[in-house]
């Protein structure tokens, strides 16, 4: 008979740290680790001792001071008396507005490109080549300050539209005015406006949400919400009885219809652009520098986004294609529901990167003079403070947050579309 | 590109900065080479002219340094810089001084850290508008577009004049001299607003510089001189009297043509202890005897500096106005040599 005994308890000792390769990774990870730290604090405290010998220890007071120049294209109300807390959140709402427009833009070229590259045209297929290879290649720098060097000087300035025989004329009756100090358009205006909601009081945050804009926001969602339901619905009566009634004036109307009464009752109309004094006066005001920054990056971003929306095609075996032939669908409804679904798997989150370098590649806004967060935080009021180390660490921190944000987004949104394996 | 250079400067303050701040005349002798920080190109101030050479009334101060410290007005690396970069190259230690039209403000010497030396343009901010505008005051301007170099005072100015006057513009930021001529020649900006010796010196460069005029406000003060970081007594020293020798020697009557006749001796007690054959001035700053006499043989006097770039007899033309000795009724004054 035998007894089992437990193996004798090995005891630890301190050179197993080094000689035991159960711990010896850990112990050469907790010493990197420690002298990354000593590193980071001798730099942070190298930089914080040296600032204060110059006289300029780290400190955010700056902040609430006036902020003393103006600022052109602003979404909230700002004035040069305000703060430059406040002159920052108007840049960090510019730097928004051409993100969002930019990774709109460039999605929607970027798929179409991608496509259209893989078309049997021959024409089609090589000017798209031509197009991918010319932007990607060529820094987007050179594009911002080449588009918009093109909007200065081939567009007419402001006073050829004045006088008896203008030079330059309106566009799609009168409402369009192209100058090359930017794009007049229509405005929306309301003359039974529901007013504003004002936010967080009279701090440099304060903000205004347009209820106007949250009542349409609100009757759009509930008609698309309605919409559906009727699809749904003409599913199952397809399901049930094979015959699907006809739902597209119902699914039309619900949209359609509350909207139109919603306008009416708002008392929508267009406030029209005119040339009075030095400029336009009245309609929106998109400006040249956000027209060249827009463009140049949906268009370099575009190219990019194009590559990697053919990579997600490709990906897809043929058989698939054909497999969906054999069923009898046509091309396009192969493309939309086979491939697409299937392609959009390879293809989010390389996206999500693009999306990221357009967000970031916007602070070149400064080379057109476009006022985003690098303008007034990282230029303006930094040059004017002085405040260098201040100004760029939260201008790091402002785009580590947005970056993060949309990779949040994106990636719950990938979460979504995956393989669903059950 | 241009945020890395931002970091990059950051964390140089941040590293070199107990390095810099003492010894500036030291370094400067030991690399044999003075960083002078000047504009990207404003003619007349700082531009480099058809062979490359750097030319102007802000260069001559930097070349009159370098002569005065090295023995050599050329011994200069002239680093262009724009109104926003140009604050980080000097406190990071990249120039050694910036001689840029600069405006002397409170908060420039006293918060950022800087030592003005002294005033070598007395300036104020005007504004230029093309003739056919027909525009004869800046109070007209309301709704008008207004091209601005970003990172300046005269952007300060700017918002306060149109403020206190309860009219209306729009800003275009522009980060260079010659984005700006850009803008404002294709009509992309209504004005084009900066010191007014720059509007004078731009205007010079236009093709037919009769089709704009420059306003009559003058709306600031803008007192334009060199600039070394605080904290560097001795160097800081170097630069002011350097500028103030120039000064001195119009006023004494030295010129570049009679300057070698003076060095042997005069019956002027202070002509004599500025160029070097009488007294320890040189000493007392840490040079040799004829600092000053190599200063003002390198571009001549502070009247014929003025004569040569931006004087009445150049395209830009800029009478002396403010700028003239005290003695002719101008704002020029050096301390004595004493």
């Amino acid at each position: 008979m035998t007894t089992l005994t437990d193996p004798p308890k090995e005891q630890f000792r301190l050179s197993m740290l080094l000689y035991d390769t159960r711990y010896r990774s850990a112990t050469i990870q907790v010493i990197a680790l420690i002298g990354f730290m000593l590193l980071a604090a001798w730099i942070i405290s190298n930089t914080m001792q040296n600032l204060a010998a110059l006289g300029k220890p780290v400190e955010f007071g700056f902040f609430a001071e006036p902020a003393s120049y103006d600022i052109n294209q602003r979404l909230i109300d700002y004035t040069s008396r305000d703060t430059h807390l406040r002159a920052a959140f108007v840049g960090l709402l510019n730097t928004l507005v051409v993100a969002v427009l930019g990774c709109v833009t460039a999605t929607i070229l970027g798929v179409v490109i991608g496509v259209a590259r893989l078309s049997h045209n021959w024409i089609v297929a090589r000017i798209m080549t031509v197009y991918v290879e010319m932007f990607r290649n060529v820094p987007v720098l050179l594009w911002i300050v080449f588009i918009m060097a093109i909007l200065i000087e081939t567009l007419p300035a402001p006073r050829a539209f004045r006088g008896e025989n203008p030079e330059a004329s309106m566009m799609l009756g009168d409402t369009v005015a192209i100058t090359n100090r930017g794009v007049y358009i229509p405005e929306p205006l309301f003359s039974n406006t529901l007013g504003d909601i004002h936010l967080f009081g009279d701090s440099s945050l304060r903000f205004n949400v347009s209820l106007d804009l949250m009542a349409i926001l609100v009757v759009l969602g509930i008609g698309i919400w309605v919409s559906r339901w009727i699809k749904r619905r003409a599913d199952r009566i397809q399901e049930q009885t094979g015959d699907r009634p006809v739902t597209w004036w119902q699914r039309t109307a619900v949209i359609v219809v509350p909207m139109a009464i919603l306008l009416y009752l708002l008392g929508f109309h267009l406030g029209y652009p005119e040339l009075k004094g030095f400029n336009f006066k009245g309609g929106t005001h998109l400006r040249n520098s956000l027209i060249a920054l827009w463009l140049a990056l949906s268009l370099y971003t575009a190219a990019f986004i194009a590559e990697i929306v053919r990579a997600g095609i490709l990906a897809i075996p043929k058989g698939q294609t054909e497999a969906a032939a054999a069923l009898g669908l046509r091309p396009r409804r192969i493309m939309r529901l086979v491939i697409l679904p299937q392609a959009l798997r390879v293809i989010i989150p390389p996206l999500i990167s693009n999306y990221l370098n357009l967000t970031k590649n916007s602070s070149l806004a400064i080379a057109v003079g476009y006022m985003d967060i690098t303008g007034t935080l990282g230029g303006i009021t930094m040059n004017q403070t002085g405040r260098e180390l201040e100004c760029v660490l939260l201008l790091m921190l402002v785009y580590l947050s947005i970056s993060l944000l949309i990779s949040a987004i994106m990636n719950w949104y990938n979460e979504s579309v995956k393989l669903k394996e059950r | 590109m241009k945020k890395s250079v931002i970091l990059g400067a950051a964390t140089i303050a941040g590293l070199a900065a107990g390095a810099a701040a003492a010894g500036t005349m030291d370094d400067v002798k030991a690399r044999g080479k003075l960083n002078c920080g000047v504009t990207t190109g404003l003619v007349g101030f700082a531009a480099p002219d058809a062979n490359g050479e750097w030319q102007g009334f802000d260069v001559a101060v930097c070349r009159a340094v370098a002569a005065a410290v090295l023995g050599d007005a050329n011994a200069v690396e002239f680093v262009p810089t724009t109104g926003k970069t140009r604050f980080t190259a000097l406190a990071s230690g990249e120039v050694d001084m910036l001689a840029r039209n600069t405006t002397w403000t409170f908060s420039r010497d006293v918060d950022l850290k800087f030592e003005f030396v002294g005033i070598n343009y007395y300036d104020g901010q005007g504004f230029m508008v093309p003739k056919s505008l027909g525009v004869s005051s800046a109070k007209e301007l309301d709704g008008a577009t207004v091209c601005i170099q970003t990172g300046t005072t005269t952007e300060l100015n700017l918002a306060d004049f149109f403020r206190s006057n309860n009219i209306s513009y729009e800003p275009v930021p522009i980060e260079t001299n010659a984005e700006a001529q850009q803008q404002y020649l294709a009509g992309a900006c209504d004005v084009y607003t900066t010191d007014a010796s720059g509007l004078a010196a731009t205007r010079a460069t236009f093709e037919n510089p009769n089709d704009h005029v420059l306003l009559p406000e003058i709306i600031s003060k803008e007192p334009l001189g060199p600039l070394v970081r605080h904290g560097d007594n001795e160097w800081g020293d170097v630069v002011r009297w350097t500028l103030n020798a120039l000064i001195s020697a119009e006023e004494l009557g030295i010129t570049s043509a009679n300057i070698d006749e003076m060095a042997q001796g005069t019956e002027n007690p202070e002509i004599n202890r500025l160029l070097g054959s009488e007294g320890t001035l040189g000493e007392m700053l840490g040079l040799d005897a004829q600092w000053a006499l190599r200063a003002i043989k390198a571009g001549g006097n502070y009247g014929e500096v003025f004569a040569k770039n931006i004087g009445e007899d150049t395209p830009i033309g800029l009478a002396r106005g403010l700028n003239a000795q005290w003695t002719d009724g101008g704002l020029l004054y050096s301390p004595p040599f004493r």
